[in-house]
């Protein structure tokens, strides 16, 4: 293989090296949520204020356990992707990160067996990576030891499945990283691939996260840190972000997947374009370790230096997809810090919590609220809030409670926090050429 | 249990693990050609499972065909029933 000729490279040279940054857009999308097993199934069923939190199935739970219910996949079957011999090597999240891929990649039109494969990339975060393998495993390991474990577990297990089995899916031989910054995770993966593009170290990169976490190990650890919903009576009205009843987050699966493309690149094959990426915001909070402070300066944070990276100001901002778990801490902080931000404007723009819908796909929930901002700038909808019966007290900003609003949306935002103190704040734009 | 019955389990287990066609799986088919390390290992642990014997893994290592495994199996049940 050619290597790249040789750069013209001073190490003693005081000169800066300039880089011209390049647009970045969105030019296909795939999920797998439990609303629906498409994108476009699943920012439709957010149009319509849908549900897709159910009794948990997949497992049998006990009876005694708090939290008896989550978000699930309904009916996705892996096969038709993925033959049996393949599926021994993969943990749940990482077949849903091919799933999820497979339709941004039908999505985009680009055919990855054309061109330098080491120009494509993958970045597909996960916060808890193949936790069922993990659990499963552990429990053969106990009873029989080292000679009944499957052999496959290690490339089950790792964090970094679903971006090694993509890659190999689609011959991805560019920048190749998985992000695990709990449910921060999709934000990084996204805001890593823009500025791989942006930089110009690769020219399309599928760049999203997947969870599959509903089994024991997961609820069950979740719940012991009370950080989940209890409301076993009534799982459809448990995840209400902004609503003083809240008591906690639903675990969801999922997995998104969103190509983003260099415009110049995307231009010249004449792909449909969604929207353009133009901001990244990224910080931590050195704070607490699952906790955000009262004032929500995370948030804040990320939101600020996200519109710096656009050149963008407050006062243009239409939509903030917000993180918005259910958490009474979370939402409060998340509130606290759009106010300040904002002022005046905080009450002109609208922010909803999509997770109220979909319950919580941690590190997957950053690439599914990335494709309902992307749709709410392509098709000036904010997607609802549902649940939200009652607003916290000073909770006084247009949530889109309850139903989906239509109103013109060129800016959005997509916040993502994590446990660790990660913040995210990714800003899409509509795009106009 | 006679050879041709634990050649009988042996390629069906092979077919069964790998996802294969039973016609696919021969006596003389290589285990690196059908799989790789991995479905080796896994195979073997399946082995031990299904005839409820223990194969040393410096032995499995010796294991080049599904023929091999027949023989290294029968061996190991004959042991396993003259104990008995």
């Amino acid at each position: 293989m050619l290597l790249p000729s040789k750069p013209k490279f001073d190490a003693m040279s005081k000169t800066p090296r300039t880089i011209t940054l390049r647009r970045v857009v969105i030019t296909g999308m795939g999920a797998l949520t439990d609303l629906a097993l498409s994108a476009g199934g699943t920012w439709a069923a957010m149009k319509e204020g849908e549900n897709g939190i159910d009794t948990i199935t997949a497992f049998s739970m006990p009876a005694d356990w708090p939290v008896q219910f989550a978000g699930q996949l309904k009916g996705w079957d892996p096969a038709p992707l993925i033959d049996f011999k393949e599926q021994k090597r993969m943990d749940r999240f990482a077949m849903m990160a091919i799933g999820a891929a497979d339709e941004a990649v039908r999505d985009c039109g680009f055919d990855f067996t054309t061109g330098d494969p080491y120009r494509h990339g993958v970045m597909i975060g996960s916060g808890v990576g193949g936790i069922l393998s993990t659990e499963e495993s552990h429990g053969k390991l106990l009873q029989g030891g080292v000679r009944r474990v499957s052999p496959f577990t290690v490339p089950r297990l790792m964090v970094n499945a679903g971006a090694g089995q993509v890659s190999i899916r689609f011959n991805l031989r560019g920048p190749n990283a998985a992000t695990a910054t709990a449910c921060a995770s999709s934000g990084h993966a996204i805001g890593a691939a823009y500025h791989s593009i942006q930089r110009g170290d690769a020219d399309l990169i599928l760049a999203g996260g997947s969870e599959a976490a509903v089994g024991q190990l997961c609820i069950g650890t979740f719940a012991a840190m009370k950080a989940l919903s209890t409301r076993n009576d009534a799982p459809r009205l448990a995840s209400r972000p902004f609503d003083k009843d809240r008591d906690g987050f639903v675990l969801a699966e999922g997995a998104a997947v969103l190509v983003l493309e260099d415009l110049e690149h995307a231009k010249a094959r004449g792909a449909r374009i969604y929207a353009e990426i133009v901001g990244y915001g990224v910080c931590g909070d050195a704070y607490h370790i699952a906790a955000p402070d009262e004032q929500g300066s995370g948030a804040f944070m990320a939101m600020t230096l996200a519109l710096r990276d656009a050149q963008l100001n407050t006062t243009d901002v239409d939509y903030i997809n917000a993180h918005g778990t259910s958490t009474p801490l979370g939402d409060a902080a998340e509130v606290a810090s759009v106010k300040r931000l904002f002022g005046d404007h905080a009450y002109k723009l609208c922010m909803s919590s999509t997770k109220s819908m979909t319950g919580h796909g941690l590190g997957a929930a950053g690439g599914i609220e990335s494709i309902a901002s992307v749709m709410a700038v392509v098709e000036s909808v904010v997607p609802p809030t549902i649940n939200l019966d009652h607003p916290d007290d000073g909770f006084d900003l247009n949530f889109a409670p309850k139903t989906a609003q239509e109103r013109p949306t060129r800016v959005a935002l997509n916040n993502t926090f994590g446990f660790g103190g990660h913040n995210v704040s990714l800003c899409f734009a509509r795009f106009d050429g | 249990m006679t050879e041709t019955e634990i050649e009988a389990k042996v390629l069906q287990l092979v077919a069964d693990q790998l996802g294969l066609a039973r016609s696919e799986v021969l006596r003389e088919s290589e285990f690196d050609k059908l799989g790789d390390s991995l479905d080796k290992t896994e195979l073997m642990m399946a082995f031990e499972d299904a005839f409820d014997v223990s194969i040393p893994d410096d032995t499995a290592a010796g294991v080049q065909t599904v023929g091999d495994a027949v023989s290294l199996i029968r061996e190991h049940v004959a042991a396993k029933q003259a104990e008995v």
